[in-house]
């Protein structure tokens, strides 16, 4: 509660606020006594025909005005206003979030409880729950993925039935709950024949027009440059590192020769955040059993 | 000595006036460029985006249009009202010219994206030194004018341009406040959430003495003068004016409403900005009813219809910033299109049209004139910019009051009912109605541009208006 780093700089603004306001209402006072005497022009005249009438403060005016000095005297006492003081009624705002969240939490909780029991398979077959999945996705997912879920260069199509980390429900919370890291080393060191002959052959991989003298020596480069490592002898990739299958027509970066040189020669490093600290293991589930139910509707497992 | 003596400098005036309308226009188009960019994105080209147009245009129409027709105004009513030439010819061309390089400068970085990222203070530091340069030139020929003045008191209308001037110094050198990096790039000398308090502690002032207290002193002049009416009431004025200035200081924490300002900070914001509805009326009543006893005027006098007309907005502007600054009220419309109108009321409806009614007062006496080219096309204009205007504000409220309805909608499994772009896509009528409203507004100023070469085309540059002699009567 206390901002302040010692009483000299509380009491300071505590005066200062409340020596302004009285202020305000000083000035209308002292300035509205006695009013004008007569409604005649103060007897100035300044280019030619300007001149002013003295007519008294309007008397609603003038009670506007002294309204809302006593209203911020009052709300100074009710409210936090006055350097440390909390004010009677005890409010704050990061007080008024924490109240509402409880009693979004708690109206909810029986909710998502009943979601997290669910087995994750049945769960996507639920369509009230995936409504409220749905929402969560529009929410919190589709900055990246897209409100079609179809993703973009560099983020993943949910909507299909490609997976880059397994489309397990297990493997699908692990990815929501904790985050996924994605590397792919830089292979500069290829030299640029090399790497151009290793275009060519992913390429070749899924079926795209590629120079096939190329593509034969890159198939050579695959295996023996540590490609296969990761990618698999056949190319079809490993679901445990997030190693794309290279074969499915599928493409994170794009399947053009020249993105394919950038990706080999400068690596690719992706990360999908974290998501159990702030949305919990509930709405992580629902989230799995969403995305789960956007991979069957484009015809997987 | 004496012969200079004995005119007044209108020609400093009369360039300010003609650019006052030749920057309106140009800030009002970026601006009905940058509404179209939200109607149709694919008008986001290049580096020309919404991102870089945007801090183009509120340069452009608060310091260029603005800040123009607060000199013009300004160095004409202080000679007149203190019955002597403006202090130094000198430095009154050097501000001129001084401004409208700080203006070019800022219409080529601020696409370039050279900028200190303080919103409303977005120039970088060598323009910003520039500035201040200016500035002092500024106060030195106002103050020096006043201190030279032959009528022993001060008319209303300078202590609102004097306020005016030494506030924005202020604001401008504490907010400023940077380390440069290099040519191009400073970093802000506070941190954190103090940088933001400083920010808006500016930004509001900027509001509170650049737009409205040196606007008030166009107002205090224009009006009676147009009007040929005594101003209402000068108690009044000198309630409302220390006021004014006092409590507008305060109100900046109102633009940092539920952030990692503390909460005492935030309420000291809000008080102040309810306290600040009165005086702010204060200036609305002694303008409104200056016309008490001549309202039929208002009938066939389009100047006097603007000066009005901008009043009404001020008022219902000052009632509308009070509320907005109210915490619970302000967790709905933060964020949202609400503000976007509510700054428009108060910078078209307000600013534009006390600005353009007083550049109509002052052209043809600038001119050599008895009146405009054309009158008609000055109530053509009025109509115009008002149906801009009420369009304008009109669809941001709606908006704006559907975004923050939108964004706070919960679901009973305590998920939001609406993803963030669904309230883009809902908004798009009403940013459609916002661009039309602008475009009006727009062609009520290029209405004014032809009316003003028309009126320049057939006058001559008057050089030789004498000093009046105060009134005989005069205390």
């Amino acid at each position: 509660m206390n901002d302040f780093v010692n009483q000299f700089w509380n009491w300071y603004v505590i005066l200062l606020v409340l020596g302004s306001i009285i202020a305000c209402g000083v000035l209308l006072w002292t300035q509205s006594q006695p009013p004008p005497a007569k409604l005649d022009t103060t007897g100035h005249v300044w280019d030619e025909n300007l001149e002013e009438y003295n007519h008294p403060l309007p008397k609603w005016w003038m009670w506007l005005f002294y309204i809302t000095v006593f209203f911020a005297l009052g709300y100074s006492v009710l409210y936090p206003m006055l350097g440390s003081f909390p004010g009677v009624l005890g409010w704050s705002s990061s007080g008024q979030w924490a109240k509402e969240m409880a009693r979004f939490d708690e109206q909810t909780k029986p909710l998502y409880a009943k979601y997290l029991q669910t087995d994750l398979k049945a769960l996507a077959a639920d369509k009230v729950g995936m409504e409220t999945g749905k929402r969560l996705y529009l929410t919190y997912c589709v900055q990246c993925h897209g409100a079609d879920a179809k993703g973009s260069k560099g983020f993943p199509n949910l909507a299909d039935s490609d997976w880059l980390w397994g489309g397990e429900p297990a493997q699908i919370v692990e990815t929501i709950a904790v985050g996924r890291n994605g590397v792919m080393p830089p292979h500069a060191q290829l030299g640029a024949e090399t790497i151009k002959d290793l275009a060519s052959y992913v390429r070749s991989l899924s079926g795209l027009p590629a120079d096939s003298l190329r593509a034969a020596k890159g198939q050579e480069a695959f295996n023996s440059a540590g490609c296969s490592g990761c990618h698999g002898p056949d190319g079809k990739g490993m679901q445990a590192l997030g190693a794309p299958n290279l074969t499915d027509k599928v493409w994170l970066y794009g399947s053009s020769e020249a993105t394919i040189i950038e990706t080999i020669t400068k690596g690719r490093n992706n990360q999908m955040p974290a998501w159990k600290e702030f949305l919990g293991d509930e709405k992580v589930h629902l989230l799995a059993a969403y995305v789960l139910s956007l991979g069957q509707a484009a015809g997987g497992k | 000595m004496s012969e200079t003596q004995s005119t007044y400098n209108y020609r400093v005036v009369r360039q300010f006036a003609v650019m006052t309308v030749i920057w309106g226009i140009v800030g009002m188009l970026v601006g009905v460029i940058i509404a179209a960019q939200l109607v149709w994105p694919e008008l986001n080209l290049g580096f020309l985006h919404f991102g870089r147009l945007r801090p183009l245009h509120t340069n452009a129409v608060i310091f260029a249009f603005g800040g123009c027709a607060l000199f013009a105004t300004s160095y004409y009513v202080v000679q007149r009202t203190c019955h002597t030439r403006l202090f130094s010819d000198g430095l009154a061309a050097f501000t001129f010219w001084g401004w409208q390089l700080i203006i070019v400068l800022a219409a080529v970085t601020l696409p370039l994206g050279i900028t200190s990222g303080k919103e409303y203070a977005e120039l970088e530091w060598p323009i910003d030194i520039l500035i201040t340069l200016v500035w002092v030139a500024y106060a030195v020929v106002f103050f020096g004018t006043l201190a030279k003045r032959k009528v022993s008191h001060i008319y209303v209308a300078n202590w609102f341009y004097g306020g005016f001037i030494l506030a924005v110094a202020l604001l401008h050198v504490v907010n400023s406040a940077a380390s440069p990096v290099t040519l191009f790039k400073s970093y802000s000398a506070y941190a954190g959430v103090q940088d933001a308090m400083i920010q808006w502690w500016y930004g509001h002032n900027a509001v509170g003495f650049f737009l409205t207290a040196g606007f008030l002193g166009m107002m205090y002049y224009f009006v009676p003068k147009q009007a040929e009416r005594p101003i209402y009431s000068y108690r009044l004025s000198v309630v409302h004016f220390w006021a004014l200035i006092f409590t507008y200081m305060w109100a900046g924490p109102h633009h940092l409403h539920f952030t990692a300002l503390p909460d005492w900070t935030q309420s000291v914001g809000m008080v102040f900005s309810l306290i600040l509805l009165a005086p702010s009326w204060g200036g609305m009543i002694n303008g409104v009813m200056t016309l008490s006893g001549a309202w039929h005027k208002l009938r066939d006098d389009p100047i006097l219809k603007f000066l009005i007309t901008s009043l009404s907005f001020y008022g219902m502007s000052t009632f509308e910033g009070p509320m907005m600054s109210i915490k619970t009220v302000n967790a709905l419309s933060h964020y949202t299109d609400w503000t976007v109108g509510h700054v428009h009321s108060g910078a078209l409806g307000w600013v534009a049209m006390v600005s353009i009614g007083a550049i109509y007062y002052l052209l043809p006496r600038l001119f050599g004139k008895s009146e405009m080219f054309s009158v008609r096309l000055i109530t053509v204009h009025f109509w115009v910019a008002t149906i801009g205007v009420v369009l304008y504000i009109a669809s941001m409220w709606i908006a704006g009051v559907m975004q923050g309805l939108m964004w706070r909608a919960v679901n009973a499994d305590g998920t939001l009912t609406y993803s963030f772009v669904e309230s883009v896509k809902a908004s798009y009528p009403f940013w459609a109605i916002r661009f039309l409203g602008g475009v009006l507004f727009l062609f009520g100023m290029l209405v004014m541009a032809y009316n003003m070469f028309k009126t320049m085309a057939g006058g001559r540059t008057v050089d030789d208006a004498r000093v009046l002699v105060p009134a005989a009567h005069h205390a």
